[in-house]
């Protein structure tokens, strides 16, 4: 059994430390994240969950605390790009047709060219986007960007998908049959998913574990197991377990924003 | 709007009747050739119409054409003068019963010339700049101190009056020499393509830098695969002001002296002789040019940018 995938060790993270208007984002965070798993964050706007992503990313660097990803430190795990990430706009770059666009980090981590040229097709496939291999970003609706966009960060197979409100831009039909693809993906690719959202049903229907953040600065405050059956699908949104783990984040969530416990300072 | 026919046809209809305005009205108020030429004049230098004409009478045997865009023969030429007309025409033509000859205007040869010699210094001055101005732009995406250090430069550049700039190149590089004028193009479209091509280095968005990042990618990666892509735009934005300047820059610098053979000269020799239609044949022909080199950074552009707002069907 290899050892967590994230492990994140009294990690705080304080912008502009020192300055009149310092803004303390992230308190005394651990969090364990096991191979396999399929975490959400989820927590009030601007709780950090946004941040904690960033600082297992190697986007931010935590003001103190430890952070490693597949036992080495995230900087080393950037270099090694052990993730993929994608964030809530699509971020595709407008002069490269699809398919370029997922071939953009083989391009960087230079892979040969038959290599770029059969992960592309396959990551096409996945995402099944084949047919618009030679569209540019502009011709594509904004579901069919966001696919892209996990094909392209799961393009050179990272042990770790971290995506930052992917479906936050999508109307609610095509976030649903995102959802249900994203989870096909998941059990498909072996990833560890590490996974922001402020929907509690996205939440629940996806995760194997919902971590709950309470208002700035960001803390976690529940750490709930859901235990739904996989393989997950439509009916698992008419599943009465699935109700009451909702209503179990949201009752976590409205502690969390308005519970603040009694011990703690005010950031 | 969008239709691009209208596009075509509503500038075409207007540029018609400016046209029969200018002609009518030079004619109405008879207003003196120096002043303002009439547009059949102009136009008369670079193309001629004759038209063998049945019904009128012959005016003896010294036919001329001058300088005149229409004219109408007599229908019974000398076998000799038909012989020429045939020789030298475009083309010919029947049409109610007359035959038409489209001739090359007497000045259209040295216009010609002219044109071909000023518009090689222009796209001369033209490349130096572009290829000066986006080197700088790239120092200075990459360096913020070289940014920095060299902004104050480039400005004062910008504003460095090419009218004075203009005799002290000829000075330097000799007045015939067409580099003298190529320096010339070359400071006045350095600015407007080093400031459009640095805008569009740095304008990058926030996420696409993370996202190059989280790649681990190098300095010279994120340059080459986001920077300068996401630059073209703005880029050909730049190179379509210095288009517009660069024909500007050097028939300006001409102005202060160059070969006869220069547009810049021509224009000016022609004003002084009082032969103001020619003069205005030759600004017109510097116009079109203006006007080609900047179709074709257009067509370039779109070949170039197939992915870029302005060309999405």
């Amino acid at each position: 059994m290899p050892g967590p995938v994230v492990i994140l060790e009294n990690v705080d993270m304080i912008f502009g430390e020192g300055a009149s208007d310092q803004v303390h984002a992230l308190k005394e965070i651990d969090l364990r994240i096991e191979q396999n798993e399929f975490i959400s964050l989820i927590g009030p706007s601007g709780c950090g969950k946004s941040t904690l992503l960033r600082v297992v990313a190697d986007l931010v660097q935590p003001t103190s605390g430890v952070a490693a990803i597949n036992g080495k430190s995230a900087r080393q795990a950037r270099l090694d790009q052990d993730y993929g990430i994608v964030f809530q706009a699509a971020t595709l770059y407008d002069w490269r047709t699809v398919a370029r666009n997922v071939q953009l980090p083989l391009e960087l981590m230079q892979f040969s060219r038959s290599e770029k040229e059969s992960r592309t097709q396959a990551m096409l496939e996945l995402v099944e986007l084949t047919d618009f291999a030679g569209h540019y970003p502009w011709q594509l609706s904004g579901g069919m960007q966001q696919r892209v966009a996990i094909a392209r960060a799961l393009s050179f197979e990272p042990s770790i998908l971290l995506m930052d409100e992917p479906f936050g831009a999508l109307d609610e039909m095509t976030r649903e049959r995102l959802n249900l693809e994203l989870l096909n993906i998941w059990r498909k690719t072996d990833t560890t998913v590490l996974f922001v959202t402020h929907s509690i049903t996205e939440a629940v229907f996806l995760s194997t574990r919902v971590i709950v953040m309470s208002a700035r600065p960001g803390r976690i405050t529940a750490d709930i197991a859901i235990d739904l059956p996989q393989p997950r699908n439509a009916e698992t949104r008419s599943n009465v377990r699935f109700f009451e783990l909702e209503t179990t984040v949201r009752e976590a969530l409205r502690v969390s924003e308005a519970g603040e416990e009694p011990e703690r300072k005010p950031g | 709007m969008s239709d691009p026919r209208q596009r075509f046809w509503a500038p075409a209809v207007i540029l018609i009747v400016l046209v029969v305005l200018w002609e009518s009205l030079v004619t109405a108020f008879n207003i003196q050739q120096f002043l303002l030429p009439k547009p059949s004049a102009i136009a008369g230098n670079l193309v001629q119409v004759a038209a063998l004409d049945a019904s009128v009478s012959e005016e003896g045997e010294d036919i001329s054409l001058e300088n005149r865009f229409f004219t109408v023969l007599p229908a019974d030429l000398s076998p000799e003068m038909q012989a020429s007309l045939e020789e030298a025409r475009w083309l010919a033509f029947n049409l109610g019963g007359r035959r038409f000859f489209v001739l090359r205007g007497s000045n259209l040869t040295p216009i010609l010339a002219a044109s071909w010699f000023t518009l090689k210094e222009a796209l001369g001055g033209m490349a130096m700049g572009t290829v000066a101005g986006i080197a700088v732009a790239i120092a200075a995406a990459r360096w913020t101190a070289t940014r920095e250090a060299l902004l104050p430069f480039a400005i004062a550049a910008n504003s460095m009056p090419i009218i004075a700039f203009a005799p002290i190149m000829n000075n330097w590089f000799g007045i015939d020499n067409p580099f003298s004028k190529m320096a010339i193009v070359t400071i006045m479209i350095f600015f407007p393509i080093m400031i459009n091509t640095v805008r569009g280095l740095v304008s990058v968005d926030a996420q696409s830098l993370e996202l190059m990042r989280s790649y681990a990618a190098s300095d010279s990666e994120i340059l080459v695969k986001l920077r300068i892509p996401n630059a073209l735009p703005s880029l050909f934005s730049g190179l379509k002001v210095a288009g517009a300047l660069a024909m500007i820059g050097a028939i300006v610098g001409e102005y202060f002296g160059g070969p006869r053979i220069a547009l810049g000269v021509f224009i000016t020799q022609e004003a002084a002789l009082f032969r103001f239609a020619s003069a205005w044949a030759a600004i017109l022909v510097a116009c079109l040019i203006g006007i080609g080199i900047y179709l074709v950074i257009l067509l370039a552009e779109g070949l170039a940018l197939p992915w870029h707002p302005t060309f999405r069907a």
